[in-house]
């Protein structure tokens, strides 16, 4: 049995023009200490499903599925507080925009000190000792200094390791890290995925990596799943799915990598769609 | 398929008003959600068809004097008359028609203010953000010297410096309100003098008055409309004050405020005469206020519902 | 910190000078001569003309007389008072105690009351509560106070008989001032009854005077928290399996109130405006009711040094909420 399963799982969304299904339909499982990407555009779903895993969807979304276990607990049937009592300690998730995720009237200290307070029952000098050894662990070596830091005095890279240390807090089975990397410098990024990589090699973590960028897939992810709009395309180990894609948009997305541009003129998903602006496997 | 490819006939002029037209339908379109804001508007165009015809539904003279039917209650009460349906005031005039005949100020006084603390506030507010440097700096000064005062004492003085009366109290109020346009329009004239847009027309050849008042102004509308509204509320609020003061119409003017004021010393034995003016002076500031908080939320597009 | 502090009351400078101005034009603005105006119909003889010539300086050059009123002020005199022939100072000195009284209590009740409604009505946005809430509360944004205080006393005084209809105390009652607030001063006292008696006449004029704030504070409580609630850090503090009570009252709530802080500094102005009103109604014994007087009676040096003292408080009390919305935002307090 798979440590996170979720079979048939769907998102809908009520909005002012009517019902609109983000998810429709996927099945994602991950075992302990593998690494799966999740690739597709915006829009295709993907952090949606993720966010409906940690029970982070605004109230206007309705979450069905036939199978969502954590560790063959189902997550959608258990009450609001057993609930809490996993995310954030057995499950951890990390936001594409690192800054504006940190609460900005709170130090670093504090917001990473309540997650120890929460799940660990650290408190006082206990929670600050292991905050500032959190941070030594993320790269951020003035820990000490830096816990009465707010979020505005740092970099997006140092935010991201904030949320990082904040994740791996409680020694999490599983992190979600949605676009972990986007919104950062280039230079920052591969820092931020090599990080990621080594803590969860390190700590024997699963990893969800969800990314439109099949760079980060090649760097991370032992197993990949593809997503279009709301369904999932195709799903291969990294090998076989760079050397052999089952589904046109896959191929779309490899072909769409700079290295692969032929001639003068990157192609993009459009010319691969149907006339109908769909999609065929 | 065939259908969408049709468009190359030349329709430029057609969609351009089709364009405006969908702009507008999609503003009812956000209005018409909020409950609130559609009765508030019903509320104020039944206040305006009052007002415009008082002599036609008012059932008497809003001066005349009953002297055998002073004081008398509402219909519906002990000692009530059908001919007098909201009673009678201390010197034997019709509730209702003076209510009635009220609506006039109240809607008048609106106007009035809004108009004048409107058009002098932009124009000082276009100005300060258009020129910015010392222009702008004296008068945003003016303005937080006008808004440090508290609008209602500052009224008042202005009233006591030009002597009570309607007019002299719309005047004060006007002032007192205009520097919201001013800060208002100066801002987003701000705003909006950096974008290209401007440049491209200031490229052109546009003279000063030309980006002042046809390029920028028309897109700073949405919130002095908002505003707009706002004061309007406020304008009748504080001339009702000033009038309950002794400050602003003057007895006999059937002006809402004016009729709490003389009704003062009744409330314990007629509260009907304090009652009902003040429930129309309610009435009508919380339908325009409906109707602001409607067009605030179908204007403002951040607050937009995806 | 220190800087944003001295930018804001550089700020200040100009407009507390203007302010100064405006005051002292004030009384030569009324129309025709200002002597004669402030003495009304019963004029005045031609010694005692030439006598109040001399000491409002009106034989002077203008600059002189603004700058011997501005060297007045700055020495505490704000002139006599043609009325009570007792300084003006004195006379705001011993009323403003009471319109602070008045407004604290107007202004806690808003508080207490409005952040919770709007805290409540954005989390259970769309719910009957939610509606309700801004209902009552555009109601009474609406409110002609003036009349809604005629209304409560309708009611309590008149119909229930609960609460008195005017004045600070029971006339039975007589203190001597020491802090100059009733409650504070009949607790020192140790008269229990009198104390009573001292909310009892409290409590309506407040309702009425925090009708207003209250309603604001709610709307901009509600407004704030629903921005808030859909940043990106109220979703880590979820995902951090916080309880919704702190995720809301701790981490919402605390970025929340930055706007409404500004909010509740800018109904202070509105505050000022208020309490003439509802002094007004109530009888009550303070700065609102003394301009109302002042300006009916004509004593315009009142009302010209009143103007100067009240806009001076208002400046000070905004200048106080610029330095707390810089106190409880870090990205102000802290760069």
């Amino acid at each position: 049995m798979a440590m996170l399963e979720i079979k048939n799982l769907t998102v809908a969304f009520d909005t002012a023009a009517g019902l609109f299904k983000a998810v429709d339909g996927i099945d994602v499982s991950v075992d302990g200490r593998e690494v799966l990407a999740i690739v597709g555009e915006s829009g295709s779903g993907k952090s949606v499903a993720m966010l409906a895993v940690m029970g982070l969807l605004p109230a206007t979304a309705t979450v069905t599925a036939d199978v969502m276990n954590f560790e063959g607990k189902d997550l959608l049937a258990m009450p609001a507080n057993q609930k809490r009592a996993i995310i954030g300690k057995e499950i951890a998730m990390i936001f594409q925009e690192p800054i504006a995720s940190l609460n900005p009237c709170f130090t670093i200290g504090f917001q990473i000190e309540e997650v120890l307070n929460q799940h660990m029952g650290l408190r006082g000098n206990a929670a600050r000792q292991r905050a500032v050894e959190l941070l030594q662990m993320v790269g951020i070596t003035d820990g000490a200094e830096r816990l009465g830091a707010f979020p505005h005095q740092m970099s997006g890279g140092q935010c991201q390791r904030v949320m990082i240390a904040m994740a791996i807090a409680c020694d999490p089975k599983l992190l979600i890290a949605d676009e972990p990397t986007t919104a950062l410098d280039v230079t920052i990024q591969k820092q931020i995925l090599d990080l990621l990589v080594s803590l969860q090699d390190r700590y024997g973590m699963a990893l969800i990596m969800i990314t439109h960028d099949m760079g980060v897939v090649a760097e991370t992810a032992d197993r990949v799943i593809v997503q279009y709009k709301g369904n999932k395309m195709e799903e291969a180990d990294v090998l076989s799915l760079f050397e052999n894609p089952q589904s046109n948009y896959t191929r779309a997305l490899l072909s769409a990598l700079p290295e692969n541009a032929v001639g003068d003129r990157l192609p993009t998903v459009a010319d691969f769609e149907d006339t109908d602006g769909g999609m065929s496997r | 398929m065939s259908q969408t490819t049709t468009g190359t006939e030349p329709v430029a002029p057609e969609t351009q008003k089709l364009g405006r037209g969908a702009a507008l339908a999609e503003f009812w379109h956000y209005f018409s959600i909020n409950r609130g804001a559609v009765i508030g508007l019903v509320v104020c165009i039944l206040l305006v068809l009052v007002a415009i015809f008082a002599p036609v539904l008012a059932p008497y003279s809003p001066d005349e004097q009953f002297r055998d039917a002073l004081l008398v209650p509402p219909a519906w009460e002990d000692g009530g008359s059908l001919s007098f349906l909201l009673g009678t005031d201390p010197v034997g005039r019709d509730m209702l028609s003076r209510l009635i005949h009220g609506s006039r100020y109240s809607l008048f006084i609106g106007l009035v203010v809004v108009t004048v603390a409107l058009s002098v506030g932009v124009t000082l507010g276009v100005l300060a953000g258009y020129f910015g440097g010392w222009v702008d700096a004296v008068i945003m000064r003016l303005m937080d010297i006008i808004l440090a005062f508290p609008s209602l004492l500052l009224a008042l003085v202005l009233v006591a410096i030009l002597g009570p009366g309607l007019f002299n109290a719309m005047l004060a109020i006007a002032l007192v309100l205009q520097p919201h346009f001013a800060r208002l329009a100066r801002a987003a004239v701000m705003a909006e003098k950096s974008r290209e847009y401007v440049t491209s027309a200031k490229v052109a050849g546009a003279g000063h008055i030309r980006l002042m008042l046809i390029t920028i102004l028309p897109n700073c509308v949405a919130p002095l409309i908002v505003q707009a509204t706002l004061s309007f509320s406020n304008a009748i609020l504080e001339a009702a004050a000033l009038g309950f003061l002794g400050m602003g119409a003057q007895p006999p003017t059937p002006e809402w405020g004016t009729m709490l004021a003389t009704a003062r010393e009744f409330i314990l034995r007629a509260p009907w005469v304090v009652t009902f003016p003040g429930l129309a002076i309610l009435i009508t500031v919380l339908a325009i206020n409906l109707v602001g908080d409607g067009l605030r939320d179908a204007l403002d597009p951040k607050l937009k519902r995806s | 910190m220190l800087r944003y502090i001295l930018h804001k009351l550089a700020l200040i400078v100009p407009t507390v000078i203007g302010i100064t101005i405006a005051s002292f034009a004030f009384i030569r603005l009324l129309p025709g001569d200002p002597i004669l105006a402030m003495a009304g119909q019963h004029g005045v003889s031609p010694e005692r003309y030439e006598i109040l010539r001399e000491q409002f300086g009106f034989n002077q050059p203008i600059w002189t007389q603004y700058f011997q009123y501005v060297w007045g002020v700055l020495h505490g005199d704000f002139g006599i008072s043609l009325s009570t022939k007792r300084p003006v100072i004195v006379d705001f000195l011993s009323l403003f105690p009471a319109t602070i009284e008045l407004s604290l209590f107007a202004m806690m009740l808003a508080i207490l009351l409005g952040i919770p409604a709007g805290i409540f009505a954005a989390v259970k946005r769309g719910s009957w509560f939610d509606q309700m809430t801004m209902g009552v509360a555009l109601t009474g944004y609406s409110m002609p106070i003036f009349w809604w205080g005629l209304l409560l006393i309708i009611f309590f005084s008149g119909y229930l008989g609960w609460t008195p209809v005017s004045g600070r105390i029971a006339l039975s009652y007589f203190f001597r001032p020491i802090t100059g607030f009733m409650l504070v001063d009949t607790l020192l006292y140790g008269n229990w009854p009198a104390f009573v008696s001292a909310v009892r006449h409290l409590i309506l004029p407040a309702v009425v005077l925090g009708t207003i704030p209250l309603a604001v504070i709610a709307r901009q409580t509600r407004s704030a928290m629903l921005e808030v609630l859909g940043e990106d850090y109220v979703r880590t503090a979820r995902a951090k399996g916080l309880s919704p009570g702190r995720v809301v009252n701790v981490h919402a709530l605390r970025n929340a109130m930055i706007p409404v802080v500004t909010t509740i500094g800018l109904q202070v102005g509105l505050l000022m405006a208020g309490a003439i009103l509802t002094e007004t109604i109530f009888s009550w014994p303070g700065i609102g009711k003394w301009m109302i007087e002042s300006i009916s009676k004509r004593d315009y040096v009142v009302v010209q040094s009143g103007l100067l003292l009240i806009a001076l408080v208002v400046m000070a009390v905004n200048l106080l909420v610029d330095i707390l919305y810089a106190v409880i935002n870090p990205r102000i307090r802290v760069r």
